[in-house]
């Protein structure tokens, strides 16, 4: 009653709360002051969510998201989302995961404690709460939860509602990213979701692996069958796009898939209307053809249709067509530049598109169409452009591209240097560019790379400098000046023979407006200055020309003070360093002496580009310890101290006292540092001194107030180091007298060329194979085109990683096969053990104890509902079985124990070993060819395998500790087995005599598909001329799809087989799948002599119980030889599926297994007894395994459990053990007839 | 994988966010007027493909977004989306709205934003895509509405009802014209 009571009024008062509406609403009518309103809305929320009643914190919770849009922290609510997430009503549920979605993250703390609500909620019955769930969780997932979840999530793939499923495979890739150890003990069953009998399952499977191998491509390259079939049989346009995607990925790693994927997407091409899908399939094709080393002639017409195909889209009127169109051609353009520039009109017409994004990517793509003869006019076009272009950013886009493309590859484009530098020239003069610093760094880099180039460099960089006025240096964010910087190191650097009149140049170097660039600009003037100096200096004692000496040295005492004055301590330091040095000369010279060498070898010493990379690359020298301290740390006394010092130093220089003076290009990062002497920090007195010098020098430095009035004023009033010769009319106009400009280069040349051109003409025809070497032939200049020096002992490396990437973790072998210690943390609460421990489970690791504590009390739970007799006696005879097995696993894990560890050595061979066994699988898939060209899989796999076999071989003779190093290289099947408990060293023994089975030579090994572990071929029908075999495997089992596989061989060497016919009849219990579009007879027209063929052909299994099956069936074909007679020929055949053929070797894990022998499925059962002679146990189960397509779920000692499902999903146990030369054989299924034919099909492998 | 999930008027007021990667409020805020004046100053007949740039992800990330009369829808993802599918499933986002609010306009996405939310994890889930069949996922939203109603029942009927009178528009009623009433004269009553 009180409750009742209690319940009515709380939803009374809720009346009165905001509702979600109510606060929507006045918030809009309160746009004015809508920070307060929502202030005081907060205020309520506050108060609401005090209170018990959960409608009421469920509104707030629900008003609180709301603000959460709008940008409000609500982290503070976090515990109160929590407890509107417990709710056991599916409205509040909702409300609940989605705030936790919306503002919850990896350190909100309370997320502890929702393990196991969120635990309840995903396996919850309710479909939709388990579904809120799963959403919530994927989104804020956290790494404790990953952990803890990752088991529930994995076991969730299992659900019997495919709504679940495809949630909970979904949510298995943030686990993965969250805990990446998930990935290899779920990847088995994420796996098998592949061939969900649910499309939204696949698609969802697809969807994560696809994301998972897009990272890391090479460990997933062993799927590409399964996603071929899968590509090849659906219809989902959502999912073939990111399996084609995906292939895109994979097929750099082997080109031969490519092969194989070129038909099908090229049928796909010519048959998809989605655009979606076709634009995907281009991209594939493109990926696969850039993955071939060179067009064959039939992959030409692949790149047709793809050009073709993509200028449909470029020429669309679709904007989104024309970009994605332009994307793709820009990778066709990698591959196939040739096929591209037929299109290069109009992709010139897309750089006037309105859309800026269309505009760049067709930049992107003139990028890559460059080429030696195109270059020039390439660029000129993009100069046309810039000049019309809007807009600083797209002109300095423009820029940017123009600079990209004639540098790309160290300049392997450019032949005409001096053409270049004209562009370059005419870049500078572009207003208001935002890179300078880019342009800057071409001039020096093609300066220093082009030795030959330098005389026309240095010459117009001197004109640069003279005129630097003319320049749009004041435009806004301009950073033209950066390109003065690099004038001035080109003169300074390379005035040797190159510079007419270096007296001229360094004069306009030391002209008043210079103290009006940034610092470094001037720091590097001032540098070279000193080089002009001493070049003028020598030029001028080599003719005995003392005056000018004198001139020169007493203009830079008088004029180099100025840079003293600067506030910039780089500069000041160099120009006292300068001004010292030339009073020093000065004196020098007055006393008569020669001081032109002492000053030249300041400077001399050719400098080289250095690699980018050879900054991080210089090698730490012996003895340097980089984490030692130099001084030892301050004690915290002195920090006050230290601050103040820091603080004086900021007074000292407000500007830039410790910030890096902006660098100059990374290639020469040498040169300022390189007559920089380190100085020990200065002490706060000469700190104080230098302050007071410079107050002194500032109060006697004329040159010091920077104001560009005075600087003005100076220069008009006649100094003799401006420029008053200029014309006032010419600075407006930009033409600078003698500067070179593009236009004009190229009309000047062609002017000079013509003549040649004619007299070459005759030999051209010659010499036409080498026409884009030949290009621009007057001028051939020699480039270093290296990657630049680097330090001694370190090595260019492609690409440096990138330590932050989020993926990184997630790059696992998902091939390799599990180890037992791999499997999901179970999450289990702690209990007081009650029971008795026995001594076998204390040699357990932990999580196995817990383990198996929880299948105790399931089975004392079970065994108290089960309270029928017959029921009693069935469960004690299969735990007894069980207790066996587990008290033998037990000791065998203390074995375990005792066997040392596998060193990294032996692994890594191990591991070496596996791959090739993979690469073997692969290579057999890769090898199939479609039907249209003639391949040999057989005695391809034959050969391969045994060379893996070979390498086996000598190995086997080592002893025990190799033997288990050895059983890690199982079997394709064993990779996607979930061998959770089972100790290593039996189970993989059983596979090593797989392969000894196959060197036998009868059987050969041919996986083919993911879901068979070996399959053989058997003799079809042979005769003298032709011989078929065949192998099945499942290729579906939802559908009871069965696949044979077929390998028709032509034995004949000299004679060919024409008008082929093979024909199985249809019985009542098994026919050929005409829904997959099989047809019969299958019919080839010719084989040639010693040709394969191989037909793959899709059966259905139409019977209700998986029973062996025979069908009838015919081949008849007319035998040609080489003298054109024919003789017909016909044979009949019986093609036989035994019972195993419907079997698939399903994984389970013991516990699984116990509940099924307990569930009293498996109704019928025999047992057999027999002589295997000298055979000893693991090769009787490999055989048993090999033959029967056996699961191994446990072998101990001399027993061992087996598993198999029938593609009718009925469920086989088998429990083999071994006496004196004799195995006792029992089999269980549901059905008789299925364990009787079992039984004897087992029986009959072993002898 | 698709990073965000954007949706706003043509004023840059964000009407629904949804990010697969935790930011914190402010950052989402940056993040929405970010993407608001990139997207906003492009024309109608351009091209639904930007480069993300620095907004989020970096190089890898693309902006694809369609513009509906007064809302603006911007996915942010990965070079593993298809450009062209994404563009598709921003229709079915859409056209499933549509379906569900019957002729969706933005005073549905204002007042509702939580409903917003439930359709679109139907559709993505933690940043990849769930579902793209229209007709599964109104299926699945309308089970839950039932649900939801189901839950509700007779508790929540005056609940309904103060809303509906909170949803009066009082300005209708000042119109009205009620007729003077005389009312009884009180004063021969007596408290005796």
């Amino acid at each position: 009653m009180d409750m009742a009571l209690r319940k009515v009024k709380g939803n009374l008062e809720r009346l009165f709360d905001k509702s979600l509406t109510d606060l929507v609403r006045g918030i809009r009518n309160n746009r004015d002051n809508e920070a307060r309103y929502i202030s005081q809305c907060l205020d309520e929320i506050k108060q609401e969510l005090k209170q018990d009643n959960m409608a009421v914190k469920m509104n707030a919770i629900e008003k609180l998201t709301y603000l959460q849009m709008l940008g409000y922290d609500i982290s503070w609510a976090a515990f109160n989302v929590i407890e509107v997430m417990s709710s056991t009503k599916f409205t509040c549920k909702r409300i609940g995961y989605l705030a936790a979605s919306q503002s919850f993250s990896e350190d909100t703390e309370v997320l502890m404690l929702t393990t196991n609500m969120i635990r309840k909620d995903i396996t919850s019955p309710n479909l939709y709460d388990a579904s809120v769930a799963l959403g919530g969780l994927a989104c804020f997932i956290s790494n404790d939860l990953a952990r803890d979840l990752a088991n529930d999530a994995m076991s969730l793939l299992t659900s019997s509602k495919p709504y679940i499923r495809k949630r909970a495979v979904l949510l298995l890739y943030k686990v993965f990213l969250k805990y990446p150890d998930a990935l290899r003990p779920c990847f088995g069953r994420l796996k098998e979701k592949l061939e969900d009998p649910d499309p939204g399952v696949q698609s969802a499977a697809v969807n994560v692996i696809c994301e998972l191998a897009r990272k890391h491509p090479k460990n997933y390259l062993a799927l590409a069958p399964t996603f071929f079939k899968l590509m090849t049989n659906s219809t989902n346009n959502w999912m073939l796009i990111k399996i084609i995607k995906l292939f895109g990925a994979l097929t750099p790693l082997e080109p031969r898939l490519g092969k194989k994927l070129i038909e099908p997407l090229t049928t796909l091409i010519h048959s998809t209307s989605a655009m979606s899908l076709l634009y995907e399939c281009i991209n594939t094709v493109i990926a696969v053809l850039l993955s071939m080393a060179s067009g064959l002639p039939d992959h030409t017409s692949s790149i047709q249709l793809c050009v073709q195909k993509l200028r449909i889209l470029i020429e669309d009127s679709d904007q989104n067509l024309k970009y994605l169109g332009l994307l793709a051609m820009s990778k066709i353009l990698q591959a196939h530049p040739k096929s591209v520039l037929s299109l290069k009109d109009l992709i010139l017409q897309c750089l006037d598109d309105r859309d800026e994004s269309i505009r760049l990517r067709a930049l992107d793509l003139l990028y890559g169409m460059v080429s030696k003869k195109t270059l020039i006019d390439i660029v000129k076009k993009l100069m046309d452009h810039m000049a019309k272009a809007e807009g600083s950013t797209y002109r300095d886009e423009l820029l940017t591209k123009i600079i990209h493309i004639c540098s790309q590859n160290n300049y392997q484009h450019v032949v005409d240097f001096e053409w270049y530098v004209s562009v370059l020239v005419d870049l500078t003069k572009m207003e208001g560019t935002h890179h300078g610093s880019q342009i800057a760094t071409q001039l020096l880099d093609v300066a220093v790379r082009v030795p030959s180039i330098r005389h026309f460099t240095v010459q117009q960089m001197a004109i640069l400098l003279e005129n630097a006025h003319r320049l749009p240096l004041t435009a806004h964010g301009s950073t033209i000046h950066e390109v003065l910087l690099s004038a001035a190191w080109i003169c300074g650097e390379f005035s040797d023979r190159h510079l007419i009149d270096p007296r001229l140049t360094m004069e306009a170097m030391l002209k008043s407006k210079v103290i009006s660039y940034p610092a470094h600009v001037q720091a590097v003037y001032v540098q070279n200055i000193g080089k002009l100096y001493s070049k003028v200096i020598a030029k001028a004692e080599a003719e005995d020309d003392y005056d000018t000496v004198k001139a020169v040295g007493q203009m830079l005492v008088d004029r180099l003070p100025m840079f003293v004055g600067s506030s910039d301590l780089e500069v000041q330091e160099r120009a006292s360093t300068l001004l010292q040095v030339v009073q020093a000369l000065r004196k020098m010279a007055e006393r008569g002496d020669r001081i032109a060498g002492a000053v030249q070898l300041l400077y001399s010493g050719e400098l080289n580009p250095v690699a980018a990379q050879a900054q991080r690359k210089v090698p730490i020298p012996d003895g340097l310890n980089l984490e030692a301290w130099i001084n030892e740390p301050v004690v915290a006394k002195e920090s006050s101290e230290e601050e103040s010092d820091e603080d004086l130093e900021r007074v000292q220089s407000p500007k830039k006292m410790f910030k890096k003076v902006k660098k100059p290009p990374a290639h020469f990062d040498e040169i300022p540092e390189e007559r920089q002497p380190s100085r020990p920090e200065p002490s706060e007195k000469e700190l104080d001194e230098l302050r007071q010098r410079r107050l002194q020098e500032q109060a006697s430095n004329p040159n010091y107030l920077k104001a560009s009035g005075k600087a003005n004023q100076r220069r008009s009033s006649g100094s003799i180091f401006s420029s008053p010769e200029t014309p006032s009319t010419e600075q407006t106009s930009g033409i600078i007298p003698g500067l070179t400009s593009s236009q004009e280069y190229i009309r000047k040349k062609k002017k000079s060329e013509e003549p040649v051109s004619k007299k070459s003409k005759k030999s051209k025809k010659k010499a036409k194979a080498e026409s884009d070497e030949e290009e621009g032939g007057a001028v051939a200049h020699q480039v270093n085109r290296g990657a630049g020096e680097m330090p001694e002992g370190a090595t260019w490396s492609d690409h440096e990683e990138n330590a932050n990437d989020p993926y990184k973790a997630l790059d696992i072998d998902i091939q390799s096969p599990l180890r037992a210690e791999e499997r999901l943390p179970i999450y289990v609460h702690r209990r007081v053990a009650n029971q008795e421990t026995s001594p076998m489970e204390k040699e357990e690791d932990p999580v196995g104890k817990e383990r198996r504590k929880g299948k105790k009390e399931k089975e004392e739970k079970k065994s108290k509902k089960k309270d029928k007799d017959e029921k009693k006696t069935k469960r004690k005879k299969t735990e007894k079985v069980f207790e066996n097995v587990t008290a033998e696993v037990s000791l065998l894990n203390i074995e375990d124990n005792e066997v040392p560890t596998p060193k990294p050595a032996e692994l890594a061979s191990v591991v070496h070993v596996e791959e090739k066994k993979d690469k073997d699988d692969m290579d057999f898939w890769l090898a199939q060819e479609p039907k249209s060209e003639v391949e040999r899989p057989k005695s391809l796999t034959l050969k391969k395998t045994s060379s893996v076999d070979k390498e086996k071989r000598p190995k086997e003779k080592d002893g025990k500790k190799k033997k288990k190093l050895r059983s890690k290289t199982r079997s394709r099947s064993a990779e996607e087995e979930l061998m959770d408990e089972v100790p290593e060293v039996v189970d993989k023994a059983g596979y090593e005599e797989a392969f000894g089975l196959e060197q036998e030579g009868t059987a050969n090994s041919s996986p083919q598909d993911e879901t068979t572990s070996l399959s053989r071929f058997i003799t079809l029908v042979e005769d003298k001329n032709v011989k078929v075999e065949y192998d099945t495997y499942i290729s579906n089992a939802s559908s009871r799809q069965i696949a044979g596989n077929f390998v028709f061989t032509n034995k004949l060497a000299d004679a060919s087989l024409k008008n082929i016919t093979f024909e199985v009849v249809d019985s009542v219990g098994l026919g050929i799948d005409r829904d997959a579009g099989m047809e019969m007879p299958v019919k080839f027209a010719q084989m040639l002599p010693k040709a394969n063929w191989n037909v793959t052909l899709l059966f259905t299994l139409k019977a209700d119980s998986a029973t062996p099956q025979s069908l009838r069936g015919s081949i008849s074909y007319l035998k040609v030889d080489a003298t054109g007679t024919s003789v017909p020929e016909m044979k009949d055949f019986r093609f036989q599926l035994s019972c195993s053929s419907f079997m698939l070797p399903v994984q389970i894990s013991n516990n699984e297994y116990a509940l099924l022998l307990e569930s009293g499925q498996l109704n019928t059962s025999s047992r057999n007894q027999v002589e295997v002679g000298k055979m000893n146990f693991s090769e009787v189960i490999s055989r048993i395994c090999f033959r029967g397509q056996f699961y191994l779920v446990e072998q101990v000692a001399n027993s061992a459990t087996l598993h198999t499902m029938s593609i009718l999903q009925q469920r086989v146990a088998v429990l083999i053990k071994m006496g004196d030369e004799r195995v006792t054989i029992e089999v269980k299924s549901p059905e008789q007839a299925l364990t009787t034919q079992l039984l004897a099909e087992t029986v009959a492998a072993v002898q | 994988m698709i990073r965000a999930i954007l949706v706003f008027n043509n004023h840059g007021k964000p009407r629904l966010i949804k990010f697969y990667e935790h930011y914190k409020e402010d950052v989402q805020q940056q993040i929405v007027r970010e993407t608001f004046q990139l997207v906003a100053k492009r024309d109608e007949n351009v091209c639904n493909f930007l480069e993300g740039g620095s907004l989020i992800g970096g190089s890898d990330y693309r902006l694809i977004y369609r513009h509906y009369a007064t809302l603006y829808f911007v996915f942010c993802v990965d070079s593993c989306e298809s450009e062209l599918g994404i563009l598709d499933l921003i229709q079915v986002f859409v056209e499933t709205l549509d379906k569900c609010f019957e002729n969706v306009c933005e005073l549905d996405m204002i007042f509702h934003v939580d409903k917003v939310h439930h359709i679109l994890d139907e559709i993505v889930m933690g940043g990849m895509v769930l579902e793209t069949s229209m007709s599964e996922i109104v299926m699945r939203i309308e089970e839950q509405t039932k649900l939801e109603k189901q839950e509700a029942g007779l508790s929540s009927a005056p609940g309904r009802a103060v809303n509906a009178v909170k949803n009066i528009d009082l300005t209708q009623i000042r119109d009205i014209k009620l007729p003077d009433i005389q009312l009884p004269a009180f004063k021969n009553f007596k408290l005796s």
